[in-house]
């Protein structure tokens, strides 16, 4: 379980975020939604240690992953995967190195064991075949893929994903959003996923936080979305018309 | 100043939490490839020319009867083992692995490859930034050697060819009263112009922002930034190692 409590963050003067707290649940996919510019990225960069909050912690199981040293930070970071928005794949690399890549720095682990790891990493994902290709040889959907296989490879307990979703056509969106749920509860890990797509919230959405300008506004299910009684999250879920009607029928 | 104190932390946070010795190792020699053995032919080229360019223009300028032909050598020697070698180079080696090194860390920021390394735990700027340097301080002083040699060849050549000097004369003249110390001068020189080229290029690379503009910024800068730095070094290193 990861834990954030009273998380504030401004850039030069500016508010991004303001007072965040809440709970991400252990075989749960956690969401944090809301519009572009809310705050959603800093947030999550906030919670993995690539941006320092201006006040506030983050728990991790209980360890204040804000206030720890750099080993012990170095040490949680080893438990976590991360899935960024364009993959962030190392382009000198091939898929079957970038995946290693965690295995080889982190561990100590025999070259055939890691191959092995690699190989059911990348079935678990749907790829095969791809070993040695480089990343600017493979699609946006592939290289999604590659990254979630690189980022569950040394066993995370914790798993982050920045808009999954991002560039791909809905049909492959909703694979890799198929394919994150699948991976939280096969592997019993906490996931958090940042995203701004209504199909990912109602598909995979267990634990939602909706984020407003900065401000936490909301947080629920995917069921209690539809009824929160919250006017910007009503105005961000019902924005487009197949919501739209979905509301109506409802 | 501000820079500059980011650049010093810059330097401080690669010495701290390293990765193996096995890891760097392996960097470094793909590093070292990357570096030297893909400079050497432009490297060598461009001495080659310097090299025969500086003979026809010292024989060129040497109007009096009175002086001996060897000295066209002897100042072709002086001037590629103090100057050219180790100094022109440099600005070549800032132009051409520089502007790769901040290039390709700028890329790997803003394609968020450096977050990934650190979501994983891995101190980035040791893990990206030591291995360059490290190959650099070795590869460039190679290279260095490889230019001094080349320029002199370049100047033999061109020396005896259009008739300008004899090889007699050429090889008595580089010999003419030669200062070893000149070679360790020039070394010397090599060393300092590596670190500083290889760490404020990785370094203007390293904290780029922004997108594809920026990253064309930062490696404009780090040429510039290097050159620079090269140029006020070339000086202080003249000051401080010629009090003999």
């Amino acid at each position: 379980m990861i834990k954030i409590k009273n998380i504030s963050k401004s850039f030069t003067g500016k508010i991004v975020l303001e007072g965040i707290s809440g709970e991400f649940d252990k075989g749960k996919t956690n969401l944090i939604i809301g519009s572009s510019g809310t705050g959603k990225s800093v947030l999550l960069k906030c919670i993995v240690g690539l941006i320092t909050p201006d006040e506030g912690n983050v728990f991790y199981d209980l360890r204040n992953f804000t206030e720890a040293d750099k080993e012990i930070k170095a040490e949680i970071r080893r438990e976590i995967g991360m899935l960024f928005q364009g993959g962030a794949l190392f382009d000198s690399k091939n898929v079957e190195k970038n995946v290693m890549f965690p295995l080889d720095i982190l561990t100590t682990m025999p070259y055939e064991q890691k191959i092995e790891r690699v190989n059911f990493c990348l079935q678990r994902v749907g790829l095969e075949n791809v070993n040695k290709k480089m990343p600017s040889e493979i699609s946006g959907g592939m290289k999604k893929r590659v990254g979630i296989a690189r980022a569950i490879v040394n066993n995370p307990n914790y798993l982050f994903c920045d808009e999954p979703n991002s560039g791909l056509d809905p049909q492959t969106s909703i694979l890799i959003d198929d394919l994150i749920g699948e991976i939280t509860h096969e592997f019993n890990i906490t996931t958090v996923v940042v995203t701004h797509d209504m199909n990912s919230v109602m598909g995979i959405g267990e634990k939602i936080m909706f984020l407003y300008k900065g401000h936490k506004l909301w947080e629920g299910s995917s069921q209690e979305i539809m009824h929160s009684g919250v006017k910007e999250l009503d105005d961000f879920v019902f924005s487009n018309k197949v919501m739209q009607n979905l509301k109506e029928r409802l | 100043m501000k820079g500059f104190g980011q650049y010093m932390i810059f330097l401080g946070t690669l010495v701290v939490r390293r990765e193996s010795f096995k890891t760097y190792y392996k960097l470094i020699i793909e590093e070292s490839v990357q570096i030297g053995v893909k400079s050497v032919a432009l490297v060598a080229l461009v001495a080659t020319f310097i090299g025969a360019v500086t003979t026809v223009q010292t024989a060129y300028n040497m109007v009096s009867p009175l002086i001996p032909k060897y000295i066209i050598a002897q100042v072709v020697r002086e001037m590629v083992v103090l100057e050219l070698a180790p100094t022109i180079m440099a600005i070549i080696f800032a132009g051409k692995v520089g502007s790769s090194m901040a290039g390709g860390l700028g890329t790997m920021r803003i394609t968020e490859q450096i977050d990934a390394l650190e979501v994983m735990g891995i101190n980035s700027a040791s893990y990206l930034v030591l291995p360059k340097i490290v190959a650099s301080l070795i590869m460039y002083p190679l290279l260095v050697i490889v230019a001094g040699f080349c320029a002199i060849l370049g100047g033999y050549l061109v020396g005896s060819i259009a008739g300008i000097i004899s090889p007699t004369d050429f090889i008595y003249g580089l010999r003419f009263y030669f200062d070893s110390y000149a070679i360790t001068f020039a070394l010397i020189k090599a060393l300092a112009f590596a670190f500083l080229i290889s760490s404020i290029s990785s370094f203007k690379g390293y904290y780029t922002q922004g997108g594809a503009l920026e990253v064309g910024i930062s490696t404009t800068a780090a040429v510039t930034s290097s050159i620079m730095a090269v140029l006020i070094a070339d000086y202080l290193l003249a000051q401080l190692l010629y009090v003999r």
